[in-house]
């Protein structure tokens, strides 16, 4: 891979305006957030980005955002991923692995069908911002 | 306890962001044998006495986790340093903020891996807040740097699928180059 520059990047980016201006008239109203504290990465964590990022780009789907957060007080459930998006409950889901990811993916978000078997409770009140 | 140097870094890093930093520098200076690691921040800094305690494996502020008694990040990076050859520096002032230095001898069996680099430097424009970040790269005299600010006018957005892919393709194709993998 030759080395990439700020302007190889740019014009990736262009190549893919029309989908950012769909994106924009759609709004970006679908957010995934991945615990990247200490626990979340020793559970694996990184290959669950890697896995949502992937996944996203396969089904091609264009107004989801993906951030990531510190511990979310669930050490013992890492990964785990907050789920917000119109018409679902805000899910937190917990030891989503790549595979799990991939089912969040098409199950949760494109089928608006929860993963039954990693929903975990409501958020801890120590990551809600003031 | 970390399983690489690039957890490492993401950690300190995320404790820049937790104190409030609005800038943070990350120097990443490989010169064989040596690994040197600096990450610099203006955010709220500490006293003398909450900066030694920071070192003590059974020190919290408490804010985080309310009912956790001890506070891991820094007391197990002196541990995997101490034991890899390195050495740790960290310095502190009130309302000016922290700069953290460590190193780790690459030959020393007990060095951890460096782990995924390019994932890494990802990372740490990723947490929540806005805060601009440097990363300043060089490996045995080659080098690059590139800033939070940069990369976010270049992608147009540092959220999407699209750019976080093609930022951790920007960092590669760098990583590759220092590591004559390039072309």
């Amino acid at each position: 891979m030759p080395k990439l520059t700020l302007d190889d990047l740019r014009k990736l980016r262009e190549e893919k305006k029309h989908e950012i201006e769909k994106r924009e008239t759609e709004g970006k109203d679908i957010e995934i957030v991945i615990g990247m504290g200490t626990c979340g990465i020793a559970a694996g964590a990184k290959d669950s980005l890697e896995a949502f990022l992937k996944e996203i780009d396969k089904q091609k789907l264009k107004n989801v955002i993906v951030r990531q957060t510190g511990c979310m007080g669930y050490c013992s459930n890492e990964p785990t991923v907050e789920i917000k998006m119109a018409d679902m409950p805000a899910t937190i889901y917990g030891n989503v692995n790549a595979d799990v990811a991939s089912k969040i993916v098409t199950d949760h978000i494109m089928n608006k069908k929860l993963v039954s078997d990693h929903v975990f409770d409501k958020p801890s009140v120590d990551i809600i911002k003031k | 306890m970390q399983y690489s140097v690039s957890d490492f870094l993401t950690d300190i890093v995320q404790n820049s962001i937790e104190a409030e930093a609005s800038v943070i520098t990350v120097d990443y200076i490989e010169e064989f044998p040596m690994l040197n690691i600096m990450v610099g921040d203006n955010g709220k800094g500490m006293d003398e006495e909450t900066l030694a305690k920071a070192k003590d494996p059974f020190f919290t502020d408490g804010e985080k986790h309310k009912n956790r008694k001890v506070g891991l990040g820094i007391p197990f990076l002196i541990q995997a340093v101490e034991a890899a050859g390195g050495e740790f520096d960290i310095k502190s002032d009130v309302e000016m903020g922290t700069a953290i230095e460590f190193s780790f001898n690459l030959e020393n069996v007990d060095c951890p891996t460096e782990g995924d680099l390019a994932s890494a430097f990802r990372s740490l424009l990723l947490f929540s807040g806005d805060y601009e970040i440097l990363i300043n790269r060089i490996k045995n005299g080659k080098s690059y740097r590139v800033t939070k600010s940069e990369l976010k006018e270049a992608l147009g957005d540092l959220e999407s699928a699209d750019s976080l892919n093609l930022a951790k393709a920007y960092f590669e194709s760098h990583e590759n180059e220092l590591s004559g993998k390039g072309e």
